[in-house]
């Protein structure tokens, strides 16, 4: 009996081994392409940038693509959204016509004229909306941009807007033809953009203009 | 921080040296209630540590003896079973053979007597020629005399007789030949008899083993009770090194059930989610394959218990009925774990393919390779795998056994070392404040060494002046009696 109860109470341990607070390990990305201007070149690498999500995301992952356009503060922006199931298998289909959505809108892009103006900001307060509905434990918003944001005056944009508890990374921030004249309103820009996103709450703020290594800013862990 | 207390600060040695002078007289006049004090501090301290060791050394006394009786019992325990499983041997054997001896007897004894008959038909001669061969005698005694007649009648009875020769010569073949066959005939009873008296021995022999088994784990048990120290250390001995090796089996065992782990937590995110997380470390597809496998492990458990392989839980107290159902049952629930496990195996081989592919696609550098026989190696690997594991997992409970009664002999015998080294180190730490509290007596005294000396010196100073007062005073006489005068 001693020693049934001694299995037991090993077991016990065994699966209470690395017990902790149950934290939430779901992911949610949301990817804002900007799709105004010249911009609308890079379509393809932001193609690349999806499907190496895809390839990354585990089941009850949640993944979202919109564009960046005159104003973007609409869920007609969202090109396409999935919420993976559970099961591996199912998953697996979902990020499969996942992608292929994303090949067509990335093929209607490259042939179509960009947007006037670029509402970047709208495009964030709709990715904020969307992640935090998600109720995901980390969740990240992606820009695919030049961060160089331009509204019509009709526009209001220009209120405090909240990303709390939202990383954001900024990916392949081009240089535009001013800013090889003066580097130092690129640096201004992103200067700008770093402190809007903190003062709106958000935990980090990364400018990636490495596409090679992209492991390294969505390591799973860490 | 006793810089401030220098007379001279850039002369801290004369400064220390002159502090030690004005304390000196203190120090001196202090001398006894310091030596005190510091001889009830080191006892203070003395007295908890010699307590402390004792206790231990009483508690490492008490537990050895606990031990003792433990390994006993154990060991009693193990030889009990020994003989059992002995006995009911000899007792399979003399059921299964010895039971049929009477018949087989019988048998032997048939084939004997029917040997022996054969054997005497097959020594009986036929008889010898009849009185006419006296006859014969008499005649091959005449002489040759060249008479015709006779030599005629001489060849008449010579050819007579080649043709009784030969006659007689066939007869006599014929029945050597009934005889060989007589004795061939015999040669399956032979057979037959020495493969039955080959079995009796092998009986016997087998038997006379099983009885020397239990004759000397007889004496070992007798040992036991008679608590000799031999046995003892024979016991000890086996336990570590069924320790041991149980040990390096239970490793080994937890290998397989690592592998075994890792070949069904992925499929097993499909059944109960991918993401899903219990703790903040562990999956719930994690906990799930786990559970499985203790699932399995506890069937084995109590598969090898049913067998009476192992006794590690109370079944002595159900009957044979119960046991074999319980047998019945685990057997079947590993069975189905087993297959679920080969399920689980092949569909953790699709999730792999159908996420390479997705990977390949999404890369749009896809590699597609040709799905022969050779591809489905891995496949059928990981079922064998899948099905055999469970059933492997099931022996755990062999060494889980030695593991877990040796384990407490041994785990007792390092605790009594342990809690000796404690009594050990207890007893050299009052030793050492007993020593210590000599010593700062003594280092006070070498402190205030200068008023010391003073005093013994003045003490010496004083003995020689009252050693002298008494060689100067003349003895003291009794007062001279009054004058004879005055007496008379």
């Amino acid at each position: 009996m001693k020693a049934a109860t001694h299995g037991f109470v090993l077991a016990a341990v065994v699966l209470c081994a690395g017990c902790g607070p149950a934290v939430n390990h779901n992911q949610s990305v949301y990817v804002l392409v900007d799709t105004s201007g010249t911009y609308t070149k890079e379509v393809v690498k932001a193609q690349g940038v999806v499907n190496y999500l895809l390839g990354n995301l585990d089941p009850g992952d949640s993944l979202a693509v919109a564009t960046i356009k005159s104003r973007s503060f609409s869920e007609k922006d969202i090109v396409a959204k999935v919420s993976l199931t559970k099961d591996p298998i199912q998953a697996n289909s979902q990020k499969r016509a996942f992608s292929e959505k994303m090949a067509q809108f990335a093929h209607t892009t490259q042939t179509a004229h960009g947007t006037a103006y670029t509402d970047i900001t709208g495009g964030l307060v709709q990715a904020a909306e969307f992640l935090n509905e998600t109720g995901a434990g980390r969740k990240t918003i992606i820009i695919f941009s030049d961060m160089q944001e331009e509204l019509d005056y009709k526009t209001v944009r220009n209120f405090p807007i909240k990303l709390d508890g939202i990383r954001i990374i900024a990916l392949n921030v081009s240089k535009l033809g001013t800013d090889n004249v003066d580097p130092r309103r690129y640096m201004g820009r992103l200067e700008w953009w770093e402190k809007r996103t903190r003062a709106a709450g958000a935990t980090e703020w990364r400018v990636v203009n490495d596409m090679e290594h992209l492991e390294r800013v969505f390591a799973r862990r860490g | 921080m006793f810089r401030s207390l220098y007379i001279w600060p850039e002369r801290p040695l004369l400064s220390l040296l002159a502090l030690l002078v004005l304390a000196m007289p203190f120090l001196y006049l202090a001398r006894e209630p310091m030596h005190t004090l510091l001889r009830r501090t080191s006892r203070a301290m003395v007295r908890p540590l010699r307590l402390g060791a004792r206790w231990l050394g009483d508690a490492a006394a008490k537990l050895r003896t606990r031990n003792r009786e433990v390994l006993l019992a154990h060991g009693s325990r193990e030889l009990r079973l020994s003989i059992e499983r002995e006995l009911e041997r000899v007792t399979t054997l003399v059921q299964r053979d010895l039971e049929g001896y009477p018949a087989l007897q019988r048998k032997l004894m048939d084939e004997i007597t029917r040997i022996e008959e054969d054997y005497k038909r097959s020594g009986e001669v036929p008889p010898p020629a009849p009185e006419w061969v006296k006859a014969i005698e008499s005649l091959a005694k005449i002489r040759a005399t060249g008479d015709g007649v006779v030599e005629r009648i001489l060849a008449d009875i010579r050819d007579s007789l080649d043709d009784i020769y030969k006659k007689v010569v066939a007869e006599y073949r014929a029945s050597y030949q009934g005889r060989h066959k007589i004795l061939s005939s015999c040669l399956p009873f032979w057979r037959s008899a020495s493969q039955t008296l080959s079995q009796v021995e092998r009986n016997i022999t087998s038997l006379n083993d099983s009885a020397a088994k239990i004759d000397a784990n007889v004496i070992k048990l007798e040992g036991i009770f008679a608590r000799r120290t031999e046995v003892e250390n024979a016991l000890t001995s086996s336990a570590s090194t069924q320790f041991f090796i149980s040990s390096l089996v239970m490793l080994i065992a937890f290998g397989g059930a690592y592998v075994n782990f890792k070949l069904i937590s992925l499929p097993m995110s499909a059944m109960v989610g991918g993401g899903d997380y219990i703790t903040d470390t562990l999956r719930a597809s994690e906990i799930a394959a786990l559970v499985i496998i203790l699932f399995e492990t506890l069937m084995g458990l109590f598969l090898m218990e049913t067998l009476r392989f192992t006794s590690l839980f109370p079944f002595g107290n159900i009957t044979e009925k119960m046991r074999r159902r319980l047998m019945w049952v685990s057997l079947a629930i590993l069975l189905v774990l087993a297959g679920v496990e080969v399920a689980l195996a092949v569909m953790r081989d699709s999730i792999i393919a159908a996420d390479v592919a997705l990977k390949q696609t999404l890369g749009s550098a896809a590699v597609q390779t040709e799905a022969g026989w050779v591809t489905r190696i891995p496949t059928f690997g990981q079922m064998i795998l899948g099905f055999t594991l469970p059933f492997a997992l099931a022996f755990v409970a062999i060494p889980l056994e030695y593991f877990v009664g040796s384990g407490r002999i041994v785990l007792g015998a390092g605790l009594t070392l342990l809690i000796r080294g404690a009594a050990f180190s207890l007893r050299v730490g009052a030793s050492l404040a007993n020593e210590g509290g000599k010593l700062a007596v003594n280092f006070y005294d070498v402190l205030i060494f200068v008023p010391l000396a003073i005093e013994r010196w003045v003490g010496k100073a004083r003995d020689t002046t009252a050693r002298q007062d008494k060689l100067e005073r003349p003895p003291a006489f009794p007062e001279p009696a009054a004058s004879t005068e005055e007496v008379l």
